[in-house]
């Protein structure tokens, strides 16, 4: 069926569907991700879609897009340019054509291409005939008019052929990729189960579709990704939401402590609540309470009681959670506190990522209140961080806050799915019962943790809370001389946590002229700005910090290393203000991005450059 | 009548006043009526029978919720207005547990007060005694959501001109199920109370008209000062007639949709015309009017007026895990994760 004359060999591939936020996108990029995962092309995900709901059809304002980037190599980002986009209407080329490679593939409905629609997405004049999209492979597929020339027989209602038109473009992918249908008609058959029709209508379109694309004079070049060399293993494709969400359950079944999770919905951290809420089965205990504030203060109650408790929010949440966090702190109680950070202040950009919360979870209490702080790296370490913080947490009796963000929490990746039994074991210091020594503040010399005594354990009653307690037998203390001992203890339990944490690893050089630092979230970009830097024949380094607080032990002895030093970060310099304080006497560079979005390398190469030519 | 939760295991041995005696000093003002509560908290615990390690005493912030410090049980001091939500917490986490919990009119009605409704709404089975003393003790006398309208206090020295919160009324509204009154000089009324919000399966509030000596001494004294108590007390029994005075010969009756309090033996009235008090009713009318009524028109209502039953959150959040547990093919994590699209690299 295939007329391609040229095949070409890609080793990793960009694709964004791109429409109106009713037109299917999400699902659009969801099958075609779902079809290259099971032809073992590596993959990331990235949904990108706005604040509303349904804002008004045909704005730029309510464009939905969702971005694959495919390879037969390791994919460790959402990549950058796009090579192909499918954009459904005037207003998703008009918001996503800055993304489009030089020579991309542009695939649009030029049945949508009126005069009043052009207008309402912003442009001026019809891009298609001013010569403004002269650079790229412009296929101006009749789409609208071909799914009813195609669907009319079958008796579908209007509305009902419209909302095919996002498979024949799925059609038209599957051709330029060579990719077949077995996938996308399997979700069909089980989607539309009790509608036969509509199962055969989107089945007929996707071969519609793909027919069409096979007669594009314009098409006449297959694209080829090759599968990836996987690790061997089985790899579901999970958003690092559902994997922290795993991540959390995991460390609850191997440390034996049940599961509790008190969390308020917010963008774009609903995704954990929502997950967890779903598997009760495993003796999850859920509970979506009234405010960000009960969110925490239930996990508090949970962890008194011997939970493993957590709370799930974003940025604006973690501002309300900050005083029970305290709270936790002065009652050394173990809790995972998870931020999914998004665009700020206040509301900010509620669908947009931004790594500007680490202030916030560092500094943001009132006293002195040290806690854990970790981050995240990629869509699938969220599962292994998640666990991390839990461990940490119960061990060392202090919460832990684990930083992720909107682009690694919703978009997704290839997750190799671990053995929860291959996981490090979990040990939290529980108190036996009728222990004649114990005392609710008596202290582990070495690690300075005190025990976790349990509401029904008998010989244990004790009392806990926000007032200041006397070290060891924790009665209520207004001692100058004690409260000073209580908060240096517990500002060095927390540091002593330092020789629990792995060392702190470089990618790369491990001494030269610049040494990169990122932390969280971008971890894969930074990466491949590194990668690029070595094949222009720089000695360079890259130190990614999944640990924050406390800091891995050899941190300064990296940073002695290399001539420069360049911190990369998606805020305005908190992570490498942060480094400056603890480590003064080494220079520092920064590399700041602050507008929504993730860094594409092309933002990182320029400031790198720079500093590597500078005297 | 409600039996007590058997999910909650009973103490072997009998146990005392002494188990539950607190080795810290306590630091109430002389003559505060927290003491009286403290005191009746003691007598009831050993009635109620629990195993002593199966209390939970968990507080917010204000002079009342020192009380965890007080009492020899496991005990939460918590932050100000959040002990509902960390006593949610606790319960939910282990329904095993006999939760309690202490709190003022500002901490559960102001700062507290979203937590205070849910929490009541939710029906999760913990004993609220909420120590309404109309005013902020603890930062030393501003007014609060409970403090009468007009009165001259620290933050309104020209008298509030705030509508007060009628304590039952904001209940009964948040669909409380178990709802008594109880004033802070008489401790054999208050154990009773407690005893039946133990017996309670869901939120028991507990207002107690308690009086700061300091700051707003005497805002009860209408109602429990020894001259004019019984002309202002009615003290309601399950199935008995709703009279009260001096010489019990006044009663409630409704007239129309509307209470009136009346005199037995005057115009023609008997006890026949007297209201029977049900706490157990599941509609909340009448309940609803007796937490409201108030001197000098009415006498106030105080002992249990309400105890419906209803659903608690957490037997249902054991209902479902139980039923899932049974029912789900995923019985680990690692079920779970091999559980969606799974693609096997070989």
């Amino acid at each position: 069926m295939s007329k391609k004359s040229n095949i070409i060999e890609m080793e990793d591939v960009v694709i964004k569907f791109v429409g109106d936020s009713g037109d299917g996108m999400q699902l659009t990029g969801t099958l075609f991700s779902e079809t290259v995962a099971i032809d073992r092309n590596d993959l990331a995900n990235f949904p990108d879609y706005p604040a509303e709901i349904r804002a008004p059809h045909n704005t730029v304002a309510g464009v939905s897009g969702f971005q694959v980037h495919f390879g037969s190599k390791e994919i460790n980002n959402f990549g950058d340019l796009c090579d192909v986009i499918v954009a459904m209407n005037p207003a998703s080329l008009k918001a996503n054509k800055k993304w489009a490679k030089k020579g991309a593939t542009i695939i649009t409905d030029i049945d949508t291409y009126d005069e009043k629609s052009i207008e309402r997405a912003g442009f001026t004049n019809n891009p298609l005939e001013d010569g403004s999209m002269k650079d790229y492979n412009m296929i101006l597929a009749p789409i609208t008019s071909k799914v009813k020339e195609v669907l009319s027989p079958l008796g579908l209602d209007p509305k009902s052929m419209e909302k095919t038109r996002n498979m024949f473009t799925l059609g038209m992918v599957y051709y330029i990729f060579s990719r077949t249908f077995d996938t996308t008609f399997n979700y069909l058959d089980k989607k539309f189960a009790k509608n036969p029709q509509l199962i055969e209508a989107n089945k007929i379109i996707i071969k519609a579709g793909f027919e069409y694309a096979s007669n594009h004079e314009k098409l006449d070049t297959a694209i080829r990704v090759n599968p990836a060399k996987l690790e061997k293993g089985k790899y579901a494709n999970v958003t690092g939401n559902v994997a922290t969400a795993w991540g959390l359950l995991a460390a609850s079944e191997r440390s034996g402590r049940p599961f509790f999770l008190g969390s308020y919905p917010i963008t774009p951290a609903t995704e954990i609540l929502m997950e967890l809420a779903k598997h009760k089965s495993l003796g999850a205990k859920v509970f979506q309470a009234e405010d960000e504030i009960a969110g925490i203060c239930s996990a508090i109650g949970a962890s008194f009681t011997g939970a493993l408790a957590a709370t799930t929010t974003s940025g604006p949440g973690l501002s309300l959670k900050c005083e029970a966090i305290g709270l936790a702190v002065i009652t050394e109680l173990p809790l995972v506190i998870v931020n999914v950070q998004r665009g700020g202040p206040s509301t900010g950009l509620p669908t947009k990522s931004e790594q500007s919360d680490l202030y916030q979870a560092l500094f943001g209490r009132n006293g002195e209140a040290p806690v854990i702080v970790m981050a995240a790296d990629s869509c699938s370490d969220c599962f292994y961080a998640a666990y991390e913080a839990a461990k940490l947490s119960m061990e060392h009796m202090t919460p832990a806050i684990l930083l992720t963000d909107g682009n690694i929490g919703q978009g997704s990746q290839l997750f190799r799915i671990p053995k929860t039994m291959d996981m490090p074991p979990i040990n939290p210091p529980v108190a036996q019962a009728n222990d004649p020594d114990y005392q609710p503040f008596k202290r582990d010399p070495k690690t300075l943790v005190r025990k976790w005594a349990l509401p029904g354990t008998e010989g244990l009653r004790h009392r806990v809370g926000g007032l200041e307690k006397e070290d060891g037998i924790g009665n209520v203390s207004m001692d100058p001389q004690n409260h000073q001992k209580m908060v240096e203890l517990r500002a060095a339990k927390v540091e002593k946590i330092a020789d629990f944490i792995p060392e702190q690893k470089i990618y790369g050089d491990q001494d030269g002229d610049l040494l990169v630092i990122s932390w969280g979230g971008t971890q894969g970009t930074v990466k491949t700005a590194v990668q690029e830097l070595h094949k222009e024949g720089h000695k360079v380094g890259h130190a990614h910090f999944r640990h924050i607080m406390p800091l891995p032990k050899n941190t300064e002895s990296i940073l002695k290393k290399y001539k420069k030093i360049v911190v990369a970060e998606l805020n305005s310099g908190q992570f490498v203000n942060y480094l400056r304080m603890k480590f003064p006497q080494y220079p520092m560079h920064q590399c700041n991005k602050i507008q929504g979005l993730p860094f594409f390398v092309a933002d990182l190469l320029p400031t790198f450059n720079k500093i590597l030519k500078e005297k | 009548m409600n039996e007590f939760n058997n999910t909650i295991e009973r103490s072997r041995v009998p146990l005392t006043k002494d188990n539950f005696v607190s080795d810290q000093m306590v630091k109430w003002c002389p003559g505060c009526g927290d003491h009286a509560v403290l005191a009746a908290i003691s007598n009831v615990f050993p009635k109620i029978g629990y195993k002593k390690e199966n209390f939970m005493f968990i507080s917010g912030i204000g002079c009342s919720s020192r009380f965890p410090y007080y009492v020899n049980t496991y005990g939460f001091h918590g932050i100000h207005g959040r002990a509902a939500a960390i006593s949610t917490g606790v319960k939910i986490a282990n329904p095993h547990l006999s939760v309690w919990m202490a709190t003022g009119d500002g901490d559960s009605m102001a700062i507290g007060g979203n937590h205070f409704i849910h929490t009541i709404r939710r029906n999760v089975d913990i004993n609220i005694l909420l120590f309404n003393n109309q005013i902020y003790g603890l930062t030393k006398g501003q007014y609060s959501p409970t403090t009468p309208m007009g009165q001259v206090t620290k933050t309104s020295p020209q008298g509030t001109i705030e509508h007060p919160f009628t304590c039952g009324e904001l209940v009964l509204g948040a669909q409380g199920t178990f709802f008594a009154r109880v004033v802070d000089n008489n401790i054999k009324m208050m154990t009773d109370v407690m005893f039946e919000a133990a017996r309670h399966d869901g939120t028991s509030i507990i207002e107690i008209l308690q009086n700061c000596v300091i700051y707003a001494d005497k805002s009860h004294g209408l109602i429990t000062a020894k001259e004019t108590k019984d002309e202002y007390q009615l003290y309601l029994k399950n199935g008995e007639p709703m009279i009260f005075g001096t010489n019990r010969d006044k009663g409630i009756r409704l007239n129309g949709t509307k209470f009136e309090a009346v005199k037995i033996g005057v115009n023609g009235i008997t006890e026949k015309d007297i209201l029977i008090h049900d706490q157990y009713e599941g509609d909340p009318g009448i309940h609803m009017m007796l937490a409201k009524i108030a001197p000098p028109e009415f006498p106030i209502a105080l002992g249990v007026i309400r105890s419906a039953m209803f659903s608690t959150y957490d037997d249902l959040v054991e209902d479902q895990i139980k039923h899932y547990k049974e029912t789900s093919p995923i019985k680990t994590v690692d079920d779970l994760m091999l559980s969606g699209d799974v693609y096997e690299i070989k």
